[in-house]
């Protein structure tokens, strides 16, 4: 008996992923629960257990190829394939499941019974009835299926607030070349006109990077604030701390972090998400930071959770490690979701300003430039100013305009500065 | 008639003033848009009101009363036979076409619809030019084109008021009784005329292309009315061709040429040809637009009525088949819907279709011999109406209702009635397929006793092996 092996769900919303590494081969007897596949999906890599114990009859699929849930992996063959579809499946919530109704089979039973009424609703709210799951008696969709339908369509992929009625009026009129919604993106140019072009497919991390900056890009109206921190003290305290303790891995980003930790305990709009669709702000009472790793691949965002509830020295430790799990590609899904605040650090790498891009569905990302030596002019305690040497650490906060005002985030980042400037605030705050 | 120099500009132009065309000019007025109804005729209510549906119900109630009151000896009660008066027949129909048509003038006034008589033609895709009013142009931003069909006829021959041959137009002025008319073509219209020649005396003849009478219909919803129309007429030719047709001072001299049969010539006092209507989309300009037509001049629409110009409509007997006043009304609603930025779409899972004789043939959805055709397994539902009792009380036990339903989900696919009424019942057979009911819903809704719409709960309860009335055995 031959079975085919399909991919199965992989997680909340996560309908397609890249195959990295096929273990195994056509005629190799596999055990159950062994490696079959391993497959990338937002930048995290899954292993794929088998289901039997069989053999591998025939592999469909390539190192590269990009398949998503429900398309066939590979085919087995042998006595330990059972009759029945093997249930096993990792545990996702079932109402969050994408509507699998594989639409080839729907179309073969002919229209989708509904009422006349529920299908206008449809056309009201744009549901494509075959991907609806009926709940009306004798398999029938009724309205309320299309209204679950179209809310749950709107939490994984938020979509534009005006209604289908608006956009039809607005057919009519001639749209504007220079408004941004409307301008539909012209073919591009064929650019060996012009000389030689070398072409490079979108995938793995990259891809889900561009997807994650279109979508944030396209929602959050940003705006950056930039701020200089005096962290001279701070340095030196670092160092000493570093030095005295042998821990390698206090980085400045440690610092910042608390300190950011701190000030989002006063400024809670900064450590939370806007909810379009309810019109309401989540405040997140929890303080898990993402913190930009650049890896070979691309810029991969590990989660380090209850920043504000670790100590300096376990900080250090969980992000060195974090740091390395993910440059070697090991860092699991759970270990890239859930942050309430990013920080972005170039530092190390140059700059002197940026302009990060918000991490949706958050609402605020820190980001740390280049800290250099710059003459700055201080008073000291007669009043009378002086040029001096001082470590200047610059800052820029990018958040989401709709839920905080420039005031706020003036605030805000002066509270962090203020925090930088004097160790001894910052310590306060531990 | 003069040519006016006016050009006026409106919101929604309507062109055609039949069903389709004042449905959607009033549902569009209803949603707040400015609409101008164009209408080539002086009256309103197009080709169903003025020659067509309505004067056809008014001569068929005719014909049922002189049936019943013929078969009424039968029943205790003899009536002599009646003085037809034709004159008060046509004065009769002409009150009840006068009423409607001018009840929907009054309608276009309340609902402030500009009514101009008119022939329109298109310019281009934004203009029109009317003939035979003050207006000249009418500039619009949205159209919908609602100029319906004409009866094809013969080849070489023509229909002429007064003449001997005749379309259902000239039939429904009935000028006279003939003494013999030839009935060309068993289709809908061509049935219910000449059994309305029939009933007021003349000696009808059928001449069908097919192997039978209403090509098409599922021969069990046939049979019952076959018997009738056998009956009634003098003769009937199928497989059959008329092959030359010449009008004479005193007659039409007709060849009719039957499959393997020789050709016999005929002379009848009328002839009523009946063989099909085509759409009304050539000379009205719409080669000046980007509006496609299809092989069979039937314009090109989207599920939403638009034509190829997206700001252009067109609904109901120009758009295709099935050539039916309430396809047309349907179909103006959600084109004006649309217009106004409502989700409207045509996506009905049935129209019902409905032949007036008597008794009278019904159906909508999906047919037994469609299904077969398809190759889509199906099980039926039936419930004769000999045993039925009301059907008993009226005298008319010829009658059948038969339910098609999907053997899976047990859900209604069709419904097809023959009998007295069978233009009522059919509606609830709408309605369920519709809904996606499924023969249970059918079967648990009470229907009164004794009606004859309870033979379709009792159909679908012979389908569950449920019936009272009939045994009905279910696998």
């Amino acid at each position: 008996m031959t079975r085919a092996f399909k991919l199965p769900d992989l997680g909340e919303g996560i309908h397609e992923a890249e195959i990295v590494e096929i273990p195994v081969a056509v005629g190799d007897e596999v055990e159950e629960d062994q490696t079959i596949l391993v497959v990338e999906t937002d930048k995290a890599a899954v292993e794929i257990p088998s289901p039997y114990s069989a053999t591998v009859e025939s592999v469909e699929v390539e190192v590269g190829d990009l398949v998503r849930v429900d398309n066939v992996m590979m085919t087995f063959s042998g006595n330990g394939v059972a009759a029945e579809e093997p249930e096993e499946r990792p545990e996702t919530a079932e109402e969050e499941r994408p509507q699998k109704e594989p639409v080839e089979t729907r179309e073969q039973k002919g229209p989708v019974p509904a009422s006349p009424a529920t299908r206008r609703l449809a056309r009201e709210l744009d549901v494509d009835l075959r991907q609806v799951e009926p709940t009306g008696p004798a398999g029938r969709v009724t309205a309320q299926d299309v209204r679950a339908f179209a809310e749950g369509e709107a939490e994984r992929e938020p979509a534009p607030a005006e209604p289908r009625e608006e956009e039809r009026e607005r057919r009519p009129e001639a749209t504007s070349a220079v408004d941004p919604r409307s301008v539909s993106l012209p073919p591009l140019p064929d650019f060996e006109r012009w000389g030689e072009v070398e072409r490079i497919e979108l995938r793995s991390v990259r891809r889900s990077i561009a997807k994650q900056m279109a979508l944030s890009w396209a929602q959050i109206p940003r705006v950056s604030h930039h701020e200089e921190a005096d962290i001279t003290e701070l340095d030196r305290l670092r160092r000493k701390y570093k030095e005295e303790s042998g821990l390698e891995s206090l980085t400045l980003t440690v610092f910042i972090i608390k300190a950011a930790a701190a000030a989002l305990r006063d400024f809670p709009r900064f450590n939370a998400s806007l909810d379009a669709q309810a019109e309401e702000i989540v405040l997140k009472r929890y303080y898990h930071f993402g913190v930009a790793v650049d890896t070979e691949r691309g810029l991969i965002v590990p989660v380090v959770r209850d920043v504000d509830c670790k100590s300096l020295i376990q900080l250090s430790n969980e992000l060195q490690e974090l740091a390395e799990q993910t440059r070697a590609g090991e860092a699991a899904l759970e270990d890239l979701q859930g942050a309430s605040f990013t920080i972005t650090n170039v530092g190390i790498l140059g700059g002197t300003a940026f302009t990060p891009i918000v991490n949706y569905p958050e609402v605020a990302i820190l980001g740390m430039a280049r800290a250099a030596w710059k003459p700055v002019v201080r008073a000291d305690e007669s009043g009378r100013q002086k040029i001096e040497p001082r470590l200047i650490l610059p800052l820029v906060l990018a958040f989401d305009h709709r839920v905080a005002d420039g005031a706020d985030a003036a605030r805000f980042m002066r509270a962090i500065v203020e925090t930088l400037k004097d160790p001894h605030k910052l310590m306060l705050t531990l | 008639m003069v040519m006016g120099e006016q050009t006026i500009e409106t919101q929604v132009a309507v062109i055609g003033g039949g069903p389709g065309g004042y449905a959607a000019a009033f549902r569009a007025a209803d949603l707040g848009l400015e609409v101008t109804l164009i209408n080539q005729e002086e009256r309103l209510g197009g080709v169903c009101l003025l020659r067509g549906c309505i004067p056809a119900k008014v001569f068929l109630e005719v014909t049922h009363l002189l049936h019943d009151a013929r078969q009424a000896g039968d029943w205790g009660l003899t009536f002599d036979e009646p003085d037809i008066d034709l004159e008060g027949l046509r004065k009769r129909k002409e009150k009840v076409v006068g009423r409607l048509t001018k009840g929907l003038e009054t309608l276009c006034r309340q609902r402030d619809v500009q009514l101009i008589r008119a022939r329109a033609e298109f310019e281009d895709a934004h203009r029109l030019r009317l003939q035979g009013a003050d207006v000249a142009h009418v500039e619009f931003e949205h159209a919908i084109l609602a100029t319906g069909s004409t009866p094809i006829s013969l080849p070489g021959v023509e229909f002429a008021p007064g003449g001997r041959v005749m379309s259902t137009a000239e039939a429904l002025d009935v000028p006279r009784i003939p003494e013999t008319l030839l009935l060309v073509g068993g289709g809908f219209n061509g049935v219910e005329l000449g059994s309305v020649y029939a009933a007021l005396g003349s000696r009808v003849t059928l001449v069908e292309m097919t192997e039978g009478l209403l090509p098409g219909v599922d021969r069990d919803l046939v049979k019952p009315l076959a018997r009738r129309i056998e009956a009634s007429y003098e003769a009937t030719h199928y497989n059959t061709r008329v092959t030359s047709l010449k009008e004479h001072d005193d007659g039409v001299e007709v060849t009719l040429e039957g499959e393997g049969n020789t050709a016999e010539t005929e002379r009848f006092d009328q002839v009523l040809v009946v063989i099909g209507r085509r759409p009304n989309s050539q000379d009205i300009g719409l080669e000046s637009t980007g509006i496609e037509r299809d092989e069979q001049d039937f314009v090109v629409v989207d599920e939403e009525m638009r034509t190829a110009e997206e700001h252009i409509f067109a609904v109901g007997d120009v758009v295709g088949l099935p050539m039916l006043a309430h396809k047309a009304i349907h179909q103006g609603k959600v084109a004006a819907g649309v217009i106004a930025g409502e989700p409207e779409a045509f996506d009905v899972r049935c129209v019902p279709a409905v032949i007036y004789t008597d008794p009278q043939i019904a159906w909508c959805g999906l047919t037994e011999p469609a299904a077969e055709e398809e190759g889509r397994e199906v099980e039926m539902g039936r419930f004769s109406w000999g045993a039925s009792g009301r059907a008993l009380t009226m005298g008319e036990p010829r009658g059948l209702t038969k339910l098609v339903f999907d053997p899976e989900m047990e859900r209604v696919l069709g419904v097809g009635i023959v009998g007295r009424g069978a233009e009522d019942l059919i509606a609830e057979g709408a309605l369920a397929i519709e809904m996606g009911a499924v023969a249970q819903d059918l079967a648990l809704t009470i229907h009164p006793h004794p009606t004859l719409s309870e033979t379709i709960s009792e159909a679908a309860q012979a389908f569950l092996g449920l019936a009272t009335h009939v045994l009905s055995r279910r696998k």
